[in-house]
């Protein structure tokens, strides 16, 4: 290291560290002896007392029917307000469904006549092709367009034109809510305070833990999964908008004072506007989460594509599920490609000229145009209307018949692999974990947390473990680290030398890119069903699927680790006559080290937002926690268990953070002091 | 010499960064030193700073990196909060108005341009230019119209449809210019608006400038971290180093009389005859007076080339055209000798 050129400034943060590492050392090796010999000495450590849990499941579950029944706030009651929520969102949701899946209906239930039919198939695909026109051109309209044939085509219409409506109500509101939440925060310091660690816990808690209270106010249906989703949603929106109105550079800032601005000018004349490009990647956000959210959110009422993955999951009927999963991605593919586009463009932005309506608005003038023709000709000739089922193609026979060809043809290979990894390596690390003292990786945790920071990391990191012991659900999270830690592991083993590879070939890179991309844009669902078909449920299932959605951000930060690497320090290591490999592990992994921690962070993220969906295939884990209390409807105990993933999942988060913080301090690279 | 009227008077101007400055500042009896500034916590950026700008002169204020120029600037202008100190604009003290008495001062006296531009991305150059204009609600038409003769001003015409990003950035200046003028200010501030110009663009700019004041003759706060420049442009220079002002007075004063070894730094490069005007070097006129003129105010380096056809003697002429003097071109061949 000495040679390299700001070498002379981490002395100090070297020294540092050796005495943090050789204080953890001791640390290990105290746990690893009262691991093993302790047991006898104080069996309260292994297994935490029965009769001294807290009972924080039942207080919640007392806690919210309070809330439901006796809640009052003077003037107006807790049910009241939900009510009123309710009605804010089911009012336009309402209308979005009958523009596009079902029409506008009169009269009661089954016996309603359909006043006026939904937006034909063909002015949809006119609409936005049109709009795909308007802001990218010819190739953004054929993208689109492409993409909606693809779901009529395939059968998909209906469902998509469901989701299509709840996406459609749920993304302006979730846009909404996050600019006017994070416009809040960067005026009042006070609620900034409030929001950012509120913001964190909403990163980490899985969706699933939320969804039971929300199921327990607003019941089952559309306008709950509308509300889930927003919750989903709404976050990186806050988030997004507090971080581009800080950003902001000073002197913008300075010009709309000097030229008078008021505070509501100020704001929304050269504030938003300046920011503008980093706020379109918050809306980017919201479509696609909102659209991650489509399947899990039909577990609490939303109808259409997410309804038929997850019931054809149900059937384990593949064919199905992987069409009804491909519309979800097509409809993601083209808002993303369409909101993106928009956030590039100017359309969002010019203002030039004006002369009369219809000229001044011609694609509008078009869109309606299309629909009214289109309209009149769906009475006359049904194909307008409807996608004729004639043409629709089915492929779902085919996957599954490929996944029964696979079965009988390679039973013996996928099974032998599946049995060496559980024997060898699964079921021994699982032994090992659930035989740990839990007052001793609470106290292991917490010194970890002390000299990786200092004392507030280290009483965070105790209290969130001593918590997950003391609502008794040690054994349960004990599993949740096993699966997620091997799954880590493995995404790690793949997703690195992937990432060493990539990182210097443009052209593989740009291919991988495109890989991990097109993954993350999937639901996570679609990772679980070939899983399922191969291996059938249990732990190992679970595992494949984790790893496959996990390794995206493995791979990414590695990258931008590796080529962020100062290429002087690179040119210097060459000149000193290195080899590519001592290159490799001497400067660049070693440099890249508190990108690739950072990486090792999102991985862990993800699969444990991941792990608690793979509930449905039958872990025994904190996730399993959450689905019983879902189909149970017991808030207080979904809501626990939800908290408790989410608890691992900071103190990973805060312990790697730590760690990547005194790894770039170690480095010298550092910024500096601003 | 008939005193200017003093547009701008600053006094006692402090500015400290930090939790509780003022009260830590009256603490420690109002001139603190920089060690006792840093033993309180606090970032010093200006201190006890005095100035005057009179009408219709071009003020330069130069410093380093960090001396404290553009806090300086901006609590002229109540952009920062000065800790502590009086600011008289037309006699009237600043720091007493209310929050909406600055607003109206801000909107109709003053305009500033900022080193990065501070264009507003999404808005063309026309409606740049009519911004402070949109925000104080002027119509639409007058407002376009004022933009368009600003644009016009400055060179632009013909681009008033551009976006920001659709300009190089000696002209995207050029835009951030017409609208600190859009609003006819009083009082101009130029926070180091050329120096993220390349030097050729720059040295343009400032020809742009110079002529544009010719024409306009504004009261002027420039700030500038090139001496170069300030000198080039100022009728007035303060220096700044650590937050304070360490020498102000004409380019000719700090040239010849630099105050300390600080500021000689910055003079030793700077010939001396690009600064030093014709009457500093002229003789008492006696007898018959030549018949080749020129102006008092003139640098003695562009006096010279009038000696280039073999004339020895020049005639001194004031701003009024009466005789106040003789140049000898064995004094200015001195003087250039000199450096
Ligand atoms: N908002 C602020 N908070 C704390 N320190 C500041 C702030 N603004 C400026 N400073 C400090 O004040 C000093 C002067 O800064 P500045 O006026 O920007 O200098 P210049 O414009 O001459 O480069 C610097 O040391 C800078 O770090
Ligand atoms: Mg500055």
């Amino acid at each position: 290291m000495s040679e390299l050129p700001d070498a002379k400034i981490p002395t100090q943060a070297q020294a540092v560290w050796r005495n943090g590492a050789f204080g953890l050392g001791l640390a290990i090796i105290c746990f690893v002896l009262f691991s093993t010999y302790g047991k006898s000495l104080a069996p309260w450590a292994f297994s935490f007392p029965k009769t001294q849990t807290f009972p924080v499941a039942r207080w919640i579950s007392q806690f919210t029917k309070w809330l439901i029944n006796d809640a009052t706030f003077g003037l107006f009651t807790f049910t009241d307000l939900t009510r009123f929520i309710a009605a804010v969102i089911d009012l336009p949701y309402q209308i979005a469904l009958s523009l596009f899946a079902t029409g506008f209906m009169s009269g009661p239930g089954s016996s309603a006549v359909q006043l006026l039919p939904p937006i034909s198939w063909i002015a949809v695909i006119a609409i936005v092709g049109l709009m795909g026109f308007y802001i990218g051109g010819r190739r953004l309209a054929l993208v689109v367009a492409s993409c909606f044939v693809f779901i009529a085509v395939f059968g998909q219409w209906t469902s998509a034109m469901v989701t299509l409506a709840s996406i459609l109500v749920a993304v302006p509101l979730g846009i909404a809510g996050g600019l006017f939440l994070g416009i809040g925060a960067y005026r009042w310091k006070w609620l900034e305070r409030a929001l950012l660690p509120l913001l964190d816990l909403m990163q980490t808690i899985p969706v699933f833990a939320y969804l039971v209270p929300i199921l327990f106010l607003f019941g089952f249906g559309a306008t709950a999964a509308v509300v889930a989703t927003l919750i989903y949603a709404m976050p990186p929106m806050t988030r997004v908008t507090m971080l581009a109105l800080q950003r902001v550079m000073p002197e913008v800032r300075d010009l709309g004072n000097m030229i008078g601005c008021t505070r509501r000018q100020m704001m929304w004349r050269v504030l938003l506007p300046s920011a503008k490009e980093s706020l379109m990647v918050g809306v980017n956000q919201v479509i696609m989460l909102s659209l991650n959210m489509v399947i899990i959110a039909s577990m609490i009422g939303a109808g259409g594509l997410g309804f038929d993955v997850l019931a054809a999951l149900r059937r384990l009927d593949f064919g199905a599920g992987l069409e009804a999963g491909l519309a979800i991605v097509a409809l993601a593919i083209a808002l993303d490609r369409l909101s993106q586009a928009f956030a590039g463009s100017s359309a969002a932005t010019g203002n030039r000229s004006s002369r009369g309506l219809i000229a001044r608005h011609p694609y509008l003038a078009a869109s309606f145009l299309v629909v009214i023709v289109s309209g009149f000709l769906g009475l006359a000739f049904p194909a307008v209307q409807s996608y004729p089922e004639m043409l629709q193609i089915s492929t779902g026979t085919f996957w599954s018949q490929v996944v029964k060809w696979i079965n009988v043809n390679f039973f013996d290979a996928l099974e032998a692999f599946k049995n060496t990894l559980l024997l060898n390596i699964l079921i021994p690390f699982k032994r090992l974990l659930l035989g740990l003292p839990w007052a001793g990786v609470v106290v292991f945790l917490a010194i970890s947390g002390w000299l990786l920071r200092g004392p507030k990391l280290a009483l965070l990191t105790g209290a969130l473990s001593f918590l997950i012991a003391a609502t008794g659900q040690w054994e349960k999270a004990m599993i949740t680290v096993y699966l997620c830690g091997i799954s880590v592991l493995f995404a790690a083993l793949i997703g690195i030398p992937i990432a060493i590879m990539a990182a210097e070939r443009d052209r593989l890179w740009g291919w991988v890119r495109l890989a991990i991309d097109t993954l993350q844009t999937l639901p996570s669902f679609v990772y679980l069903m070939p899983a399922v078909m191969l291996f059938r449920v249990g732990d190992f299932t679970a595992m494949i699927a984790v790893v496959a959605y996990s390794v995206a951000p493995a791979i990414r930060y590695t990258v931008l680790g590796i080529q962020g690497v100062d290429p002087r320090l690179v040119e210097a290591g060459r000149a000193m006559g290195c080899t590519n490999l001592q290159l490799l592990t001497r400067i660049k992994l070693k440099l890249a080290l508190p990108e690739v921690l950072l990486g090792l962070n999102q991985t862990i993220m993800f699969a444990l937002s991941m792990l608690v969906i793979t509930a449905l295939v039958g872990t025994r884990d904190l996730g399993q926690e959450v689905y019983i209390a879902l189909t149970k409807a017991d808030p207080g105990r979904g809501l626990v268990a939800g908290l408790a993933v989410a608890f691992i999942a900071i103190i990973a988060d805060r312990l790697i953070s730590a760690g990547a913080f005194r790894a770039r301090a170690r480095l010298g690279l550092q910024e500096g002091a601003q | 010499m008939s005193s200017p009227e003093a547009k701008l008077v600053c006094r006692n101007i402090w500015k400290l960064f930090g939790h509780r400055a003022a009260e830590k500042l009256s603490e420690m009896g109002g001139n603190p030193s920089l060690e006792d500034i840093s033993a309180a916590e606090l970032v010093s950026a200006v201190r006890n700073v005095d100035l005057t700008v009179n009408e219709g002169e071009i003020f330069v204020i130069m410093g380093l990196s960090g001396s404290g120029k553009s806090t300086l600037v901006r609590c002229l202008s109540r952009l920062v909060e000065p800790t502590a100190g009086e600011i008289l604009f037309h006699g009237t003290n600043l720091l007493a108005a209310t929050e909406t008495e600055m607003i109206e001062i801000r909107r109709h006296k003053m305009g500033m341009v900022f080193q990065h531009f501070a264009l507003l991305p999404h808005m063309t150059v026309l409606n740049n230019v009519a911004f402070p204009l949109e925000i104080q609600g002027i119509g639409r038409d007058e407002r376009e119209h004022r933009a368009r003769d600003m644009i016009t001003l400055v060179g632009l015409a013909g681009r008033e449809d551009s976006y920001p990003r659709e300009l190089s950035g000696g002209q995207q200046q050029r835009v951030g210019i017409a609208r600190s003028l859009a609003v006819e200010p009083e009082l101009w501030f130029l926070d180091e608006p050329f120096s993220a110009l390349d030097p050729l663009i720059r040295r343009e700019m400032q020809d742009e400038f110079i002529r544009l004041q010719s024409v306009l003759k504004k009261t002027i706060v420039f700030i500038t971290h090139d001496f170069d420049e300030a000198i080039r442009l100022a009728d007035r220079i303060a220096i700044m180093k650590d937050g304070e002002i360490v020498q102000s007075g004409t380019p000719e004063d700090i040239v010849l009389n630099p105050a300390t070894d600080y500021v000689e730094e910055f003079t030793r490069a700077v010939p001396r005859a690009k600064v030093v005007r014709v009457a500093s070097v002229m003789k008492p006129a006696s007898g018959g007076a030549p018949e080749k003129e020129v102006s008092d105010r003139s640098t003695v380096s562009d006096a010279a080339a009038l000696f280039l056809d073999g004339a020895e003697r020049l005639r001194v002429n004031s701003a009024d055209g009466s005789l106040v003097g003789i140049l000898h071109k064995s004094d200015v061949v001195d003087l250039m000798l000199r450096g």
